[in-house]
């Protein structure tokens, strides 16, 4: 592996810091749940890049569960994102406070 | 080889512009083809990983069902995703970038612990046999419970996303139809 370990693991980290910078900043709940699908693809790199250098295809393994959770939670979001569009004709998540105290 | 090196810097460098871009742009659109830029990068990177068959679920199922799924999105919502109403909470913007820096400098300190001494992977290495053949005997469980999952998101998104029921007692047939376009609740 001529690229070091560190490059992979400190691209995953920027992206990261990315999508953690993205939830909290953005208001428009379809940029938030593509923040979270950046967190999710950093994550993968990490564990893809540990199991290049350990050679253990468990990492692999666990990148294959990440994206099949993360298809699933596309799919539950954005239904309720489009339900939530549908009575409260908003995509602001500002203003979906229904249980603010 | 200085190859894989150039290669890296290329993936590396378009995977930042897409987050940026996916956190940045004020278009939904831009937002959404910024992440499809970050996830062909990623698959990039994989493949220099020996993780072949990654690569390519990567490509399949984020760029080409996930993407796609929020462009529709975009598409079902494009009038009212400009609109927003006026900021109330007009600290969280800094306060959420400077908690962001504080955790990259933490995690990038953590990097001094990495060794970095890896041997060079067997040539079967993340193919689809050998990430199969652990998948289908070590991990049969999970994989069985993954479907399960997928399942279950399937049975949601109808539920969810089905109008509202309507009511038990249906209306006499001498009343006048709803007009249409009328608000289904």
């Amino acid at each position: 592996m001529s690229v070091p370990l560190e490059a992979y693991l400190a691209l995953s980290a920027l992206l990261f810091v990315l999508g953690t910078t993205g939830v909290l900043v953005r208001r428009n709940a379809l940029v938030v749940f593509m923040s979270i699908e950046l967190m999710l693809n950093a994550v993968n790199l990490t564990f893809v890049a540990f199991a290049r250098q350990r050679l253990a295809i468990e990492g692999q393994l666990a990148v294959f569960f990440v994206v099949v959770v993360a298809a699933v939670e596309v799919v539950v979001g954005l239904a309720i994102l489009i339900a939530i569009f549908r009575t409260r004709d908003t995509v602001d998540i500002d203003d979906v406070d229904l249980l603010r105290g | 080889m200085v190859v894989e090196v150039i290669i890296f810097v290329f993936a590396a460098l378009g995977a930042l512009a897409g987050g940026l871009g996916v956190v940045a742009s004020r278009l939904p659109v831009r937002n959404a083809l910024s992440l499809l830029l970050v996830l062909g990068s990623l698959a990039v990177t994989y493949l220099l990983l020996a993780a072949q068959f990654i690569a390519v679920l990567q490509v399949i199922v984020y760029a080409g069902a996930i993407v796609v799924l929020f462009l529709f999105v975009v598409m079902l919502l494009h009038r009212q995703l400009g609109a927003m109403s006026p900021d109330r909470l007009r600290w969280q913007g800094p306060v959420a970038i400077g908690l962001s820096a504080a955790f990259l400098i933490l995690m990038l300190l953590t990097l001094r612990f990495a060794t970095n001494a890896a041997a060079p992977a067997p040539a079967e290495f993340g193919t689809v046999e050998s990430v199969g053949r652990a998948l289908f005997t070590s991990f049969a469980l999970p994989f069985e419970v993954a479907s399960v999952i997928l399942l279950v998101g399937i049975i949601a998104a109808v539920v969810i996303g089905r109008p509202a029921s309507r009511p038990v007692a249906a209306p006499p047939r001498s009343s006048a139809p709803s007009p249409v376009g009328a608000p289904r609740r």
